[in-house]
């Protein structure tokens, strides 16, 4: 009997916490079928997506509904702890390689060959130079970045931190977190710093 | 046959036209194609291979998808597409226009299911009937206005499994739908980036499709384009005719509501 009541209580709080007004789980009802209607193919595994981590767990839950001020600290906080800086503390690379880097949208697709060098794509949702027109705007325009705000540690702290991990910075951000997620090494990271940041860079013209 | 003959030659001055424009950088790509199809879209095409298609009879039955319910009686297309997904009694579920036609060709014709989904997209050498079919049944709702109905509680369950799946972020780029289609007025590269989020943007997308792409020199399905955002948003393959593709259709097509349906339409 005591095992009925707490089988009913228990079924009542799953419920309770269900995502919809009909009771239903919505949510667990998806990862069904990710798991079901997806299959693993290169490098893009069906285990890699089932498994969100806190970000992605909670960026998800709020279906573009605004979190609340705490939350959102919580989550920039657990992200800025993550943040490897250069070991030598040498933070700018070849800004000409950081162009490539920006220019390219390959890796991590299944499409792309297994062990395919990665690009940032930072085109895709920023403008950089003037040279490049066809940039995106799903990011701020980053065009004369680095002779808007000088060459001081801590902007290069901050920019580093930022291209490693953005939601360090702003919890949901639609950017990748390149270092964090290992999408980009070190080194391209710190090509992409140079093309940001050295007065030579045709983002800085 | 003559009207063949202007559709090769159009087919070929726009394939030139838009060479031009991709060089000249210009943003204003949706008032140049809506020039360009003023003379027709190389779609009808396949609209003309898929009413073919549609009564043509096939092995081992020896009969034609004639019969193929699409939800509004054995046979018809009027209006179909603007009413799916849909919920089918006779399968208890919620299907999309391709899964329908899988059922109907494996149901009514005969054929393996194996058979039924070989080629759902065109590809060198091969061409898809069901990009065939798709072109011909779909044209058959223009001028209509869209209407999925989500009466049946398992529609409401597609439409909010699609809507989950939609926020969902995840994989090696932490990205989902919500990335790139919850904002107005955003760009990808060139590219314009529809805010599925709000009426007029989720109507202009979803009423056109499917549609000839000039890129690919073929008329490509929803289910096509779902599966190719899935994989630049760096997740796993998604199974073609998949329900999870379904769903994610219906919360579209629920999000599409009161546009007017417009496809086969012609994009980059």
């Amino acid at each position: 009997m005591k095992k009925l009541i707490l089988l009913i209580l228990s079924t009542g709080f799953i419920a309770g916490c269900a995502s919809s007004t009909t009771g239903k789980d919505y949510n667990a009802e998806m990862l069904k079928l990710l798991e079901s209607d997806f299959k693993s193919k290169g490098s893009v595994k069906v285990e890699r997506v089932l498994q969100q981590d806190d970000v992605q767990n909670f960026c998800s839950a709020l279906e573009g509904k605004a979190a609340s001020i705490d939350e959102l600290a919580e989550i920039r906080n657990s992200q800025l702890i993550t943040v490897k800086y250069p070991e030598d503390s040498q933070y700018l690379g070849d800004w000409k390689a950081g162009n490539e880097i920006a220019s390219n949208g390959k890796g991590g697709q299944y499409s792309d060959p297994v062990g395919t060098t990665s690009g940032g794509n930072c085109y895709g949702c920023h403008q950089l130079t003037k040279e490049e027109v066809a940039y995106g705007t799903i990011g701020p325009s980053l065009y004369q970045y680095g002779k808007l705000r000088g060459n001081s540690e801590d902007i290069y702290k901050y920019t580093w931190a930022k291209i490693y991990n953005a939601q360090a910075f702003i919890a949901c951000s639609s950017m990748p977190r390149f270092g964090h997620q290992g999408i980009l090494t070190e080194q391209q990271i710190k090509d992409v710093m140079a093309l940001l940041l050295v007065p030579e860079s045709p983002v800085n013209q | 046959m003559r009207r063949m003959k202007q559709l090769v030659f159009f087919v070929l001055a726009l394939h030139i036209s838009i060479g031009l424009y991709a060089e000249s950088n210009s943003l204003e790509e949706s008032d140049i194609y809506k020039e360009l199809i003023e003379d027709g879209n190389p779609a009808e095409f396949r609209e003309m291979r898929g009413d073919e298609l549609w009564h043509k009879k096939y092995a081992p039955n020896n009969v034609s998808l004639e019969q193929c319910d699409l939800g509004k009686g054995p046979g018809v297309i009027e209006g179909a597409y603007v009413e799916l997904p849909r919920y089918f009694p006779d399968v208890n579920k919620v299907m999309d226009l391709e899964q329908r036609l899988i059922y109907c060709k494996t149901t009514i014709l005969g054929l393996t299911y194996e058979q039924a989904v070989s080629s759902p997209f065109s590809i060198a050498g091969q061409s898809s009937e069901i990009e065939a079919l798709v072109s011909y049944i779909t044209a058959a709702s223009k001028g209509m206005m869209m209407a999925v109905k989500l009466e049946h509680p398992m529609e409401k369950d597609a439409y909010e499994i699609g809507k989950k799946l939609f926020f969902y972020r995840a994989g090696s780029h932490d990205f989902g739908c919500v990335t790139c289609h919850s904002s107005n007025n955003k760009r990808i590269r060139l590219q314009n980036l529809p805010n599925l989020l709000v009426a007029n943007d989720a109507q202009a997308t979803y009423t056109t499709w499917p549609a000839y792409r000039l890129s690919q020199g073929e008329v490509r399905t929803m289910q096509h384009r779902i599966i190719d955002c899935l994989r630049q948003q760096r997740f796993p393959e998604a199974k073609y005719a998949s329900d999870a593709i379904t769903a994610l259709t219906m919360f579209m097509a629920k999000n599409a509501e009161g546009g007017i349906y417009n496809a086969p339409a012609i994009k980059r």
